[in-house]
């Protein structure tokens, strides 16, 4: 699938209208030559799986600015595996380096700090796709 | 190739019995072309040609999509179960593409709505076919009506609004004076014009300009010629004033195509010029291929020592393009 255009979804879940990160990441993506659909603010897990599913999303990444990634980081993976979509969910914005493993290990592909370079975000979106379609 | 098409029919069976996420799947494989875009195009063409196409087109930031947005409301709480096509330009350097329609339209969709982002993507003619491929496949999967969202900036964007069986035309205060509005182009392809943003200066005199546009192409004779003419309605989508007469222009232009029998000539000259597209979408991948071979190169050369003229050159290479079929 080396002829594959790659599809993104960025999103921010609920109450959390940080949206400068997001709009950096869409850019950094969309120059990396990636087809980026923006969500934007106030979405919710229902209205993000449906999107990946109408979209055929190759990745979802959330941003939070809010402290609410341990609550809702997994139920946004619970989501997208509960509609038995295997698409990898990427978190990124701040959050602390002890809550890193614990995302991890709830089913979140990577988590991506504010000290990301744009090589970095776009890395980890390639290779949160491609573990995927590996697997 | 049997394995493909297998893939195809599965999932063209699943997204015709409500499988979104098969829809999504056949959409993406559309958008990539090839053989696969083209089994599933053909399994869609069999059962389609019952959707009203909806073309909605205008200048960057003229508000099409959120007036797009105000629509998808309207249709869905009138329990039709329609579906979106929006159209943004992918970036000519990278490949890529930011797709923002959706944050205009997410909050107003009905849950039965489908709405697909689509980049225009670098490769010549892709979006001509694509289009048409995905508005048969909502057809064949039970959408009514389709809206194409599209950025009226290049001919195949005005082409694929122009094709739909209704086009709206967004404009803005602002876009210039009566001579801009007489110029050919968007503005001639339009069934119904919309004066969005109608809160701002200048939204009288952008009427004023149509209305003019209009009645000249009454003197001129156009308007006898085809028999309709264009109402323009006054809008702000930010706030939703406007958008329930644009659905009832909408209805009456369909029932007018009905009516009159115009439907059957849209519905035609939409897949007239698909077959078009198609077919210079061959002849120009042919062409292509001439070019780089050893007779491409000679003509190449005979061009440069100015023997033979381009159009010549070009002339004998369909010429033996016609001659191997």
């Amino acid at each position: 699938m080396g002829d594959h255009q790659q599809r993104v979804i960025l999103a921010k879940l609920g109450l959390d209208g940080h949206d400068r990160g997001i709009k950096v990441v869409a850019r950094i993506l969309r120059d990396a030559g990636m087809e980026v659909i923006y969500l934007g603010l106030r979405q919710t897990t229902a209205s993000i799986v449906a999107a990946a599913e109408e979209e055929d999303a190759d990745a979802i990444g959330l941003s939070m600015h809010n402290a609410g990634h341990l609550t809702l980081g997994p139920k946004m993976a619970e989501a997208i595996t509960a509609a038995g979509l295997d698409i990898p969910l990427i978190i990124g914005g701040i959050v602390p380096d002890e809550d890193v493993e614990e995302l991890m290990n709830t089913g979140i592909a990577a988590v991506l700090g504010p000290g990301a370079s744009a090589e970095e975000v776009v890395a980890t979106v390639q290779d949160a796709i491609s573990a995927r379609d590996k697997a | 190739m049997t394995s493909s098409s297998d893939a195809a029919t599965a999932l063209f069976k699943s997204a015709v019995k409500g499988e979104r996420r098969s829809l999504g799947k056949l959409l993406t494989a559309i958008e990539r072309g090839g053989d696969q875009a083209e089994i599933i195009a053909g399994l869609a063409h069999q059962v389609s040609g019952n959707t009203h196409v909806v073309g909605i087109t205008g200048a960057p930031g003229s508000g099409k999509s959120t007036l797009t947005g105000r629509l998808l409301k309207l249709f869905s709480e009138a329990g039709d179960k329609l579906a979106v096509l929006a159209v943004d330009p992918s970036s000519p350097l990278t490949g890529g593409a930011i797709l923002g329609d959706r944050i205009r339209m997410d909050d107003l969709a009905g849950e039965e709505s489908f709405i697909r982002s689509m980049a225009t993507r670098g490769h010549s003619g892709g979006l001509a076919l694509a289009v048409p491929a995905a508005i048969q496949l909502f057809d064949a999967v039970g959408y009514e009506p389709v809206i194409i969202e599209t950025v009226g900036v290049g001919q195949v964007e005005v082409d694929v609004a122009g094709a739909a069986d209704t086009t709206v035309v967004v404009v803005t205060p602002g876009m210039g004076d009566a001579v801009q509005a007489n110029k050919a182009g968007l503005l001639e392809v339009a069934d119904i014009f919309v004066v969005n943003k109608s809160d701002r200066p200048g939204a009288s005199d952008a009427r004023r300009d149509l209305e003019l546009m209009l009645d000249l192409g009454h003197v001129s004779g156009l308007e006898q010629m085809t028999g309709y003419r264009p109402p323009i309605i006054m809008a702000n989508s930010l706030e939703g004033t406007g958008a329930d007469e644009v659905l009832d222009a909408i209805k009456s232009h369909a029932e007018y195509l009905r009516n009159s029998g115009k439907i059957h000539i849209r519905q035609k000259d939409r897949l007239v010029m698909e077959i078009q597209n198609r077919i210079e979408l061959l002849i120009g991948s042919t062409a292509s291929h001439i070019l780089e071979s050893d007779l491409g190169a000679n003509s190449i050369t005979k061009v440069l020592d100015r023997k033979i003229s381009p159009a010549e050159a070009a002339k004998s290479i369909v010429g033996s393009i016609i001659a191997s079929e």
